[in-house]
């Protein structure tokens, strides 16, 4: 994969260190926003949790231990997960109190309220805006299960067996072709789309590099184990029956079966993972180590924020669309 | 495979079974398991069939 092109000062300091072997010069310092929705420090974020994924062509394996960019990817980590702690503090504070955690963070999934894109995919969306929100989602889905397998040797018992056998099925249960990721690859590919990883990292908006970028934070820092099966949990939550309204709207436009094949699969798989994360992960999860229930449910709600958001921002790019177009 | 089926009623939804070969179902049609876990429906209103998905959800105070 090249290395992206830049989206400010920041992006362009990563870039720059990686393709010219750094100087040795410091970061710019974040400015005062949000970094949560900001194009600029959601690429440089993305650019430095790649080099622990697939890396990029030109760039030596080992910058991944750059002293100059873990700090500053600390530095960005501390704002993002700042912000996220405190868009989603009363949710959290609401529903982690006590009570069986399966079942509270299935509540909290079916309680969000967050804009329906998968409605709007399965019933109003153009062939352009499917297309779009399969470009948009690529960043995230050509590695998806990824950011979860940094989880599995800092859990035990239980929540390690059932998160080992939800991976199992996410990578295709031993057949290579059924790899979630390489079936998502296929979908691009079926809709004309480019199936190579990275190809649209360009295209996409800092909410889509949020979205993906969050569950390498909370993957790639121990700390944040909890976060991370919350977040999965809601994640497998809130997929099955959008997924099949996905795959619907993709039949109406015209595109093939292929490309509904993986969101069909998800209909199946995440009506099983949602319970298998939430219950038998989650819940077990938080019987063996009770001081992670607050960051579970932290996870969970973190994932149905930026999902709300970035879903908020597709429905408004389209409508904006529309309008244009009549 | 070998070894015990543990089958688990998730309350409002499906029936979550570990360890079998094979489904049959209500017309006697066998449906052979692919994944680690699976979700059998409980609800009868599954367009997939013996696979839960997730219409359940859709369906107020069963």
């Amino acid at each position: 994969m090249h290395l992206p092109q830049e989206r400010g000062p920041i992006s362009r300091h990563v870039i720059q260190a990686l393709a010219h072997e750094g100087d040795g010069s410091l970061a710019p310092a974040l400015g005062p926003g949000e970094v949560t929705g900001d194009d600029d420090v959601q690429l440089a974020l993305w650019i430095i949790y790649e080099l622990h994924y697939r890396g990029f062509d030109g760039v030596p394996d080992d910058r991944e231990w750059d002293p100059e960019l873990l700090a500053l990817r600390r530095s960005i980590e501390h704002r993002f997960e700042r912000e996220l702690r405190s868009a989603t503090r009363e949710q959290v504070e609401s529903t982690s109190d006590e009570g069986d955690v399966g079942a509270g963070l299935l509540q909290l999934v079916a309680a969000d309220d967050g804009p329906s894109l998968a409605a709007f995919l399965h019933r109003r969306a153009s062939r352009d805006q499917v297309l779009d929100y399969l470009r948009e989602r690529s960043v995230q889905q050509l590695k998806e299960s990824d950011p979860q397998s940094f989880v599995l040797p800092r859990l035990d018992g239980g929540a390690k067996a059932a998160l080992a056998e939800l991976q199992y099925d996410e990578y295709g249960g031993g057949r290579p072709e059924r790899l979630h990721a390489t079936m998502y690859g296929d979908a691009l590919e079926a809709a004309g789309l480019d199936r190579t990883y990275g190809a649209y990292i360009d295209d996409v908006s800092a909410l889509s590099l949020a979205c993906t970028n969050v569950m390498t934070m909370f993957g790639l820092n121990r700390r944040l184990r909890g976060a991370a099966m919350g977040h999965l949990a809601a994640f497998e939550a809130s997929s099955s029956v959008p997924s099949r309204k996905i795959a619907g709207g993709i039949a109406r436009v015209g595109l093939p079966d292929a490309v509904a094949a993986y969101f069909n699969e998800h209909v199946e798989a995440d009506a099983v993972h949602e319970h298998v994360a939430s219950s038998d992960i989650c819940g077990a999860l938080v019987s063996a180590e009770p001081d992670l229930r607050v960051d579970v449910f932290f996870g969970a709600a973190a994932s149905l924020h930026l999902e709300s958001l970035s879903g908020a921002e597709l429905l408004h790019r389209w409508s904006t669309e529309l309008e244009v177009a009549s | 495979m070998t070894g015990d089926v543990v089958v688990r009623a998730v309350p409002d939804g499906p029936l979550l079974i570990r360890g079998a070969d094979t489904i049959r179902d209500e017309n006697g049609d066998e449906h052979e398991v692919t994944r680690p876990v699976v979700a059998v429906c409980a609800c009868g209103k599954s367009a997939r069939k013996p696979w839960c998905d997730s219409t359940h959800k859709a369906i107020p105070d069963r």
